[in-house]
């Protein structure tokens, strides 16, 4: 009898089959018909069939894996809902690091999923198209299990009862959307750059760090999880931004002055947005993971520098704002702290001034600045609340142009100057919070001269509640603009001192350990 | 030489997985975080199917691995029977 053994396909093997060769050359359209977006960026490409994925991932093995994912994620927040995991936390404060994320996070997956979704159309051969095709339904169950994540939180606590108006419209929420809309409205190639690599690679373990590592810490199960169900797509993610590098590198040397200007843009954009991720780290976690600095060192500093080090052979330097970047890691997180502190009445968060033991954390941790700079600020912010005069500031803050971070950033050889950067277009002038903002309107005006900044939106007029009547004698436009982002004043934002999410919580938690 | 990591989620499978890396890459050092597990090596890390599935006793496709997976540095490159990170500078 014939006994023909059934021989298992090798990776290599079923990659080749299942992935490479769904694809064809087209017949009767004109290929640059098909992939009409591969040539304006000035990117050259000459042989798409040199790419290979090193995961070597296949459909049918990404749909195994990204099954079990989701069922052990819903398992637990099932099991998290069923214990009221959300009382296990260490300390209510920390519930609002998750309103900042939840407010912000979901919008950005979901952003990521278009951006995916269009490269996975347009690349020019099969294999990236595969893998961005990965990343765009990755992207999407990010978004979906955030939105499910949110209902743990916004069902017991304030602030997140409507995250996507306020995504839309929140001052400080305009940050890490119009960073993405500013990488969605770039050319294919540089998208991928802007979120596959300099993103994804170069920052997002500065990012998981304080979430995922983080919540762990502080008790909260429920954002542990679905962290880690995201960041599990994260390496194959990270791989596909470097394969990307190699790969417009290895292509055409003409290429390497655009990739390179694209890598310095980014991770300038990048690290301008990881100035919240900063404040949470330093302040907004109750049981600290490592300071910012720390996590800056071994992320950036020691592992981004190896990653540079590796790409020197292609020619690629070291962006130059990472010598700039370099002086700000003892400031960042201090300067954003004390001014979402001061905003304290338009967020929808709460803030507090750190414990003595958090203050001497943060001496320990930043012995060079923060009992120079900072540890007075709050000394006196404490001293003003204990007087009821508690410290807001009243005005709204000019926004860098690109960035769109309120101009807190201070000189980088002096942290007692604000630094300020103007740019003249069309007769207009523009405003930026540093040299490399500034660096990237001036290349690029006519982009980011469109720009939505909120506070000028709001200046404007155009950010009222519907109804209210600006000329009315009893206007209150800063009331009008709390009704129009959908925000109570002291009940979503505020002290967490005395707040209903402090009592709630205190309430809560005792009915858990007694029986009145 | 730069070093190469990964980092794993802490549970009952990455504990068998971290078991093999230490025994094949003996100049590896695990730096035990909050709920992950993140392992360096200098210059170049690899991970044998062989000697995952002695630790855990049965078959094991080193894809499974992208369940536990948190996050890795250097440049990946997996077949069946291995998965490797390295650096090339
Ligand atoms: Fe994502
Ligand atoms: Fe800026």
């Amino acid at each position: 009898m014939d006994m023909s053994v059934k021989k298992k396909l090798g990776l290599k093997e079923k990659y080749a089959l299942m992935t490479r060769n769904l694809g064809w050359e087209p017949s009767y359209e004109k290929r640059e018909d098909v992939y009409p977006l591969l040539d304006y960026e000035g990117i050259k490409i000459h042989d798409w069939d040199t790419w290979e994925d090193p995961f070597r991932l296949t459909m049918d093995s990404y749909w195994k894996y990204q099954a079990e994912k989701e069922r052990k994620l819903y398992a637990i927040i099932d099991a998290f809902n069923q214990n009221n995991g959300h009382l296990n936390v260490t300390d209510a404060r920390y519930i609002n690091a998750m309103k900042v994320f939840l407010s912000a996070v979901p919008a950005l997956e979901y952003n990521a999923h278009r951006g995916f979704a269009r490269l996975g159309r347009h690349m020019g051969g099969v294999g990236p198209q595969v893998a961005c095709q990965m990343q765009a339904i990755d992207e999407m169950r990010h978004c979906q299990t955030q939105i499910h994540s949110i209902s743990n939180y916004n069902r017991f606590y304030n602030g997140i009862h409507d995250w996507k108006h306020m995504n839309d419209r929140l001052w400080y929420l305009s940050v890490p959307k119009s960073f993405f809309e500013d990488a969605c409205t770039c050319g294919p190639f540089e998208f991928i750059i802007a979120i596959g690599f300099s993103f994804e690679y170069v920052l997002t373990n500065l990012v998981f760090v304080p979430f995922v590592s983080g919540a762990a810490y502080n008790g909260d199960m429920g954002t542990m999880t679905f962290g880690f169900s995201a960041q599990s797509d994260e390496a194959r993610h990270m791989t596909l931004g470097l394969e990307v590098i190699k790969f417009m590198l290895e292509q055409d040397p003409a290429n390497l002055p655009i990739v390179q200007k694209w890598i310095d843009k980014w991770t300038w954009r990048g690290v301008r947005l990881l100035t919240i991720v900063a404040m949470m780290m330093d302040y907004m976690l109750p049981k600290r993971v490592m300071s910012w600095k720390e996590a800056w060192e071994i992320y950036f500093e020691e592992n981004g520098m190896s990653l540079f080090k590796d790409l020197a052979r292609y020619g690629i330097k070291v962006p130059d704002c990472v010598e700039q970047i370099k002086k700000e890691k003892d400031h960042l997180s201090h300067q954003a702290w004390t001014t979402f502190y001061a905003a304290a009445p338009m967020t929808n968060f709460h803030t507090w001034i750190p414990s003595d033991d958090e203050l001497d954390w943060l001496s320990a941790k930043y012995p060079d600045t923060f009992d120079k700079y900072y540890r007075p600020r709050f000394e006196f912010f404490r001293e003003q609340a204990e007087k009821g005069e508690r410290f807001v500031n009243p005005n709204l803050p000019q926004l860098c142009q690109v960035c769109q971070i309120p101009m807190l950033f201070t000189e980088p050889d002096d942290p007692t100057q604000i630094a300020y950067r103007q740019s003249e277009h069309d007769g207009e002038k523009y405003h930026f919070c540093s040299d490399h903002c500034q660096h990237i309107f001036d290349n690029e005006p006519e982009k980011y001269v469109e720009a939505w900044l909120p506070v000028h939106q709001i200046l404007q007029g155009n950010c009222f509640a519907e109804g209210d009547d600006p000329s009315a004698p009893d206007f209150d436009p800063i009331a009008s603009v709390m009704k129009y982002w959908h925000l109570e004043n002291g009940r979503d934002n505020g002290d967490f001192a005395g707040s209903e999410d402090e009592k709630n919580f205190a309430a809560w938690r005792g009915m858990t350990t007694s029986n009145t | 030489m730069s070093n190469v990591f990964i980092a794993l989620q802490t549970n009952e499978e990455s504990r068998y997985i971290v078991e093999a890396l230490l025994e094949d890459n003996p100049t590896a050092v695990v730096d035990e975080q909050p709920a992950m597990v993140k392992i360096n090596v200098p210059g170049t890390l690899v991970l044998r199917r062989e000697t995952v599935e002695e630790k855990m006793g049965r078959p094991f496709d080193l894809q499974e691995m992208q369940v536990n997976l948190i996050t890795l540095s250097g440049h990946v490159d997996e077949d069946e029977n291995e998965f490797r990170l390295s650096w090339n500078d």
